[in-house]
Formats: structure tokens, sequence, C-alpha cells
């Protein structure tokens, strides 16, 4: 068995699928650098990410399947589910050794695997457009905190910056502790340490001095919509799982109100 | 305390726009111009109540101050209530401060009316107007029309917001005179006409000039209450379908009655809201539009009234036994999609593998196909499947008995015995 040790990233990925081929290695399994699980009885390969290569294995997958099917790929690397990356090359095999295009061939654990990880991805990146709250700070920049399942803030760039394409802002994933901002030109992506439970004196600090009116406005809104007679806890939750509340200004309680009740 | 009155309005002001339940915010091709603020065609809910209704959109009235008196409305005259009205910079200053914290996809305004339907009519094209041309701003904007304003404004309108609805309210005429007297069919039928026609020339002259402004570009909808009057679900499709057809809506709402009164031409306050019966109604709609059923098939004399213990699909094919099995292996994709337990996303993916092997039950639960749902109907040809002969309300029972829904309480055996 063969430990293929890479950075990472879906570049290192796709040099140690180039790898394989390249030095016929039998019986892999993928690893990031950073988690040292070393197998017991296990050669260790490291993968050092070439563009080149990189590239040669994508321009073949790019000749062998559709647009989507392509894409879909990429939203699979994404997922970060567990053995994602055995998941996907055991796809890319089964790409390369078929004359044809398989993407339809969904009974096979292969290719349906890769579909269902590009849904989750693809799903996680539609969640976070309509999940993200802006907050606006003194110096006008509109900043939100997620915290995605999968690793979606680059498919949900271009989205923001069309839509706010007059305003800066800055979208922050505390779990991966890096995110992507927005200086009213282009999108960069920023790595910083982001205080993930902020006192109510520091954001009085930095914020607007409207923004939390805004909060309390919506929270009000949101509150008046609700049909109490139609009461639906289930589908309610099932729309917006728990997980996602502490970053969402209508599911979080006012504290100010709290403290006088 | 100017915030204050704010917050009060929002909450009297949203309150009252609630039972208007369009909420789609998808079918617009409005882009963002010259680094504005806002594009539209994503359709995203950001957030959703606790009684599980998406909230896309912005969605108040501009005032509920009203001269009519509809019976089934929460802002009708007689009814004793707080009354507010938003001025127009207010609403301007609610959306895009909404919008830009990305709380939602844009703006809904309806409105009460007030002194006449020019005057209000007016006042909500001035609200849309000064978005699009003083904010730069190019998110959604659903508009209400209101009955009886002039030609002009509605024009005026279209140029602006992206969807314009006129609510119908009541599937038929005679339930509209009943409940709302002050209001007339005609009224309602002719802003339809003239919308639809107005859309259609915008769509034509934009095939020869691209640089036609747009005019509503995504359609109209409109909106009825159900549950509120005796119209079986035959007349309230029936109508749909008439919208469908002749007014090229989009789509389609219907809103269950929510008892808000103690008039005696309405359901008591108290009476559960008709959510099965709305849920059906838009399973029934699905089936019409995109599943290519047509109306008749899903209601008719014989069957004036959809089920509510099974979905109109399974109704459908419970009816139509002699059409099945079919074969999954060879039949057409529009054939498998009628398939009950099989979705037009679950037709597809059976199309693209079956091109590979001959599909097998294991394979369809593979796919994630509703199988224990859909076995009753299907034929693998290879080994045959052996079909038992059972009668439709043998497999109705055997599907009920296997799913574990929220509604099985109201239609258990006993309840037939009173």
């Amino acid at each position: 068995m063969t430990q293929l040790l890479y950075d990472g990233s879906y570049e290192g990925w796709l040099t140690a699928v180039f790898e394989i081929y390249e030095y016929k290695l039998k019986d892999v399994v993928f690893a990031k650098e950073q988690i040292s699980n070393t197998l017991l009885f296990s050669d260790t390969h490291f993968v050092i990410t070439d563009n080149v290569k990189a590239n040669r294995v994508l321009n073949g997958l790019e000749q062998r399947l559709s647009h989507q099917g392509f894409n879909n790929l990429y939203f699979a690397f994404l997922s970060e589910m567990d053995q994602i990356e055995d998941i996907l090359f055991r796809f890319v095999e089964y790409v390369f050794s078929s004359p044809i295009n398989i993407e339809g061939d969904l009974s096979r654990n292969e290719v349906l695997d890769v579909k269902k990880a590009a849904h989750l991805t693809g799903k996680e990146s539609h969640r976070m457009k309509a999940f993200v709250r802006f907050k606006l700070t003194k110096d006008n920049l509109y900043y939100a905190i997620i915290e995605p399942d999968c690793d979606v803030l680059t498919l949900i760039e271009q989205h923001f910056k069309n839509r706010y394409a007059d305003q800066r802002w800055l979208i922050y994933d505390s779990r991966r502790k890096y995110g992507i901002y927005y200086d009213l030109e282009n999108v960069s992506t920023v790595e910083m340490q982001f205080e993930s439970n902020p006192s109510s004196r520091f954001l009085a600090e930095i914020n607007d001095e409207n923004e939390e009116f805004f909060e309390n406005l919506w929270r009000n809104y949101f509150k008046s919509v609700n049909i109490e007679s139609r009461k639906n806890t289930k589908l309610h939750i099932k729309h917006m799982p728990k997980r996602y509340w502490k970053n969402l200004t209508e599911k979080i309680p006012n504290l100010k109100n709290k403290r006088t009740i | 305390m100017v915030q204050e009155r704010v917050m009060e309005k929002l909450a009297i002001l949203a309150d009252a726009a609630k039972y208007d339940v369009s909420c789609s915010s998808g079918q617009s091709t409005r882009k963002n111009k010259n680094k504005g603020l806002g594009d539209t065609g994503s359709g995203i809910c950001h957030a959703f109540t606790e009684d599980g209704r998406c909230v896309s959109l912005l969605k108040i009235l501009l005032t509920n101050h009203c001269i009519f008196d509809c019976a089934y409305c929460v802002s009708r005259k007689s009814n004793d209530i707080k009354r507010a009205a938003f001025t127009v910079q207010e609403v301007v200053d609610l959306t895009i401060g909404f919008y830009r914290r990305n709380y939602i996809e844009g703006l809904f305004l309806s409105s009460g009316i007030f002194d006449n339907a020019d005057y209000t009519m007016e006042r909500l094209v001035r609200i849309v107007k000064k978005l699009r041309l003083e904010e730069n701003f190019n998110g959604y904007i659903h508009l209400k029309a209101i009955p009886g304003a002039s030609e002009e404004l509605l024009k005026e309108a279209g140029l602006y917001a992206d969807r314009l609805s006129v609510n119908v309210e009541m599937p038929t005429e005679q339930s509209l005179k009943l409940l709302a007297p002050d209001k007339n069919h005609k009224d309602v039928i002719k802003p339809m006409q003239y919308l639809k026609n107005e859309i259609i020339g915008y769509q034509e002259e934009k095939k020869s000039n691209y640089k036609t402004p747009l005019f509503a570009p995504a359609g109209q909808s409109t909106q009825m209450v159900i549950g509120a009057t005796k119209e079986n679900d035959m007349e309230i499709l029936g109508m749909a379908n008439y919208f469908y057809e002749q007014m090229k809506m989009r789509r389609v709402y219907y809103s269950g009655y929510v008892p808000i009164s103690y008039d005696n031409r309405l359901p008591a306050i108290g009476t559960p809201v008709p959510m099965i019966r709305e849920n059906r109604l838009y399973q029934a709609d699905w089936l019409i539009r995109y599943y290519g059923f047509n109306v008749n098939e899903i209601v008719g004399f014989d069957q004036p009234n959809l089920d509510l213990d099974i979905d109109p699909k399974l109704g459908w094919a419970l009816r139509n036994l002699h059409q099945f099995p079919v074969d999954i292996n060879m039949a057409d994709l529009e054939l498998i999609q009628r398939i009950p337990g099989i979705g037009f996303l679950s037709a597809k993916k059976i199309v693209a593998a079956r091109k590979f092997k001959k599909l097998q039950p294991e394979d369809l639960k593979k796919l994630g196909i509703a199988y224990n749902r859909s076995k009753y109907f299907l034929a693998f040809s290879s080994p045959f499947y052996l079909q038992k002969d059972l009668t439709p309300i043998q497999i109705k029972s055997q599907i009920l008995n296997m799913q574990n829904s929220k509604y099985k309480n109201n239609f258990s055996n006993q309840l037939a015995l009173f």
C-alpha cells in the first residue's frame, strides 16, 4: 500500500493522480500533509504540487467529461467529505479506463458517490448565498461570518461580487480561518484571525451606529411574517438547520432586550 | 423616536402583507449595471419562518388603510386594527438597508386602497422608480397591480418592476361577489389582460431589438384564497389552468384561508388552515406545469376534489392502472415521470443510467428513488418482475401503511366510522 501525502489543494491532489500513473503506484491512499497519520506497513510518497502535471490531468478529464461533469469533480473535492480523495480517484480511474463518457452510469458507486459529493457542495454554496448576514462597520465595510460544511468561499465569490458591486465586503469562514474581501475592484483571499465571540462593547465600537437598528428591524420583520396558526417547526429546522443559527441575526435574540426581561 | 415608529410600522405592515404567499424571486433577468447594487436570477430563500415558509423578499404593504371591505382580508375597512402607512422614503431605506445586509432578494410591495386605485398605484410606482433610478437598485421587485388603476400607470410599473400581480382572490365570480362586494371580477381580469399583452409585446420586440427596455421580465402571477368558500378543486384548478393558458401567468398561488374574522360568511375563527388541501393543489399545479398532465386527468366531474390522503399523481395512477406497469428500461422519459415516486430528476437519472446496464430494483434504490412507492407500477425487463395483481385499494392501503406522514392522524381508519 502506498500513502500519498499532498498539500491539501486541488492542484496537489491532481498532481498526486498524475504521479500514480507516472510511477504506476498500486493500492493508493491519500492523506493531507498536516494530518500526519502515518499508516503502518505502508510506503509514503510525497507529492510536490506541480501545475504542469495537474493541468495534464485536468485536460484529460475535460476531454472525457461534459462541462458539468468536469465542474462536479471540483465541487466534490470541496465537499471535504471523509476520504473524498479516494472516492474521486476511483472515479478518475473509471473515466480514463472507458472509451465513452461514463457520467450517466449512476448505478456504479464510483460515479454516484462523486455526484452526491458535488451535490452536497452545491447545496452548501447555495445556502451560503442565502445565510450570509452582513454587518456594517463605521468605516463602511460590510462583514459576515459563516461556518459552512464545505469549502465554498471560492464558489460564492462571483455571486457576491456581481450583487454588491458598490460596497466593500468581507465574508469570513471561521472554520477554515480565511475570508474573501472585495475592495470595489477585485476579490482577494485574506487569511486572518477573527474573534469568534466578540463582546457587545467591541461590536458597538466597530459597528455603524445604525447597524443594531437594522438588525432589530430584521428580527422584528422575521417575527411579524410568521403565521402562528401554520406553525411547522420540523419544516423550519429542515430548511434552517440549527448549526447555522449562531450566525443568523434573526435566530439570535437581541441581548439588550433580554437584559430588560 | 423616529426609529421606534418605523419599527412599529414594519410590524403592522409586514403582518398585514404575509397572507400574500408569493415569494419567488428567481425568474427575472435583470442584471447589475454600472456597478450598481443588486442583481436577479438566483431565486434565494434567505430565511425560513417558524411556519416553514421561505423569506425571500421584504414583503410589506405601503399602507393597510383600505376603502374596501373584503370579508377575507385582515385590512378590511370594518376591521378594528392598528393602521399605519410608510412614506416613500421609508420603504426605499428599508429595502436598501435589508438588501445590503443580504437579508433579502428584493421587495414585494402591495397596498390597501386608500382614496382611489390610481392614487395608490401612483405611490407604488413612485417607490419602484426611486429605487431603480436614484438608488441604482437592480434587485428583484414584485409589485401589486391595483385593480382599476390606469393603463399608463400599469405600463410605468412594468418598466421598473420584475413581476406584477393582480390577485383574483376568489376562484369564482360568485364568491368574489359574496365576500368582496366592492370588487368586481372584471376589474381584476382587465389589468391581467393588459399586462399579458404588454409582456408579449415586449418579448416580441426584444427579438428584433435586444436593447428594448425590460417590461416585467419575471411575468405576472396571481393568488386564490382556498377554503374560505365552497369551490371544489376542479373549479380551482380549472381557474388556474385558465390563467396559465389564457393569461400566460408564470405562477398561480393557492393560499389556504387563515380564519381572521367572525363574519358568518366565512369559516369560524379556530377552524384549521386547510394546509393539506393547499399542499395537494400545489402538487397538482406542478403536475400540470412540469409533468405534462392535463387538468382533466387530475380532476373531473366524477372526481371533483383531490384526495387528501394521497398525492394527485398516485391518485391518477390508481385510477389508471391499465397504463401500468411501465418498463423503466424501455419507456420514454415522459412515461417514467408519470410513475408515482419518481420525479423528473429521478426520471432523468434513470434514463441516463439505463444506457449502461439494465436497471434492477437495487439500482433504483441506490439512485434514491422512492422504490417502495413506485414498485407497484414498475416492470423490469430482465429478469421479468412479477407484478402481483393488486387492486387500487390494496395498493393504496399498502402505500399508506408504509409512509409515516405527519398528516396520518387525520386519516386514521377510525375516523371513517363516524
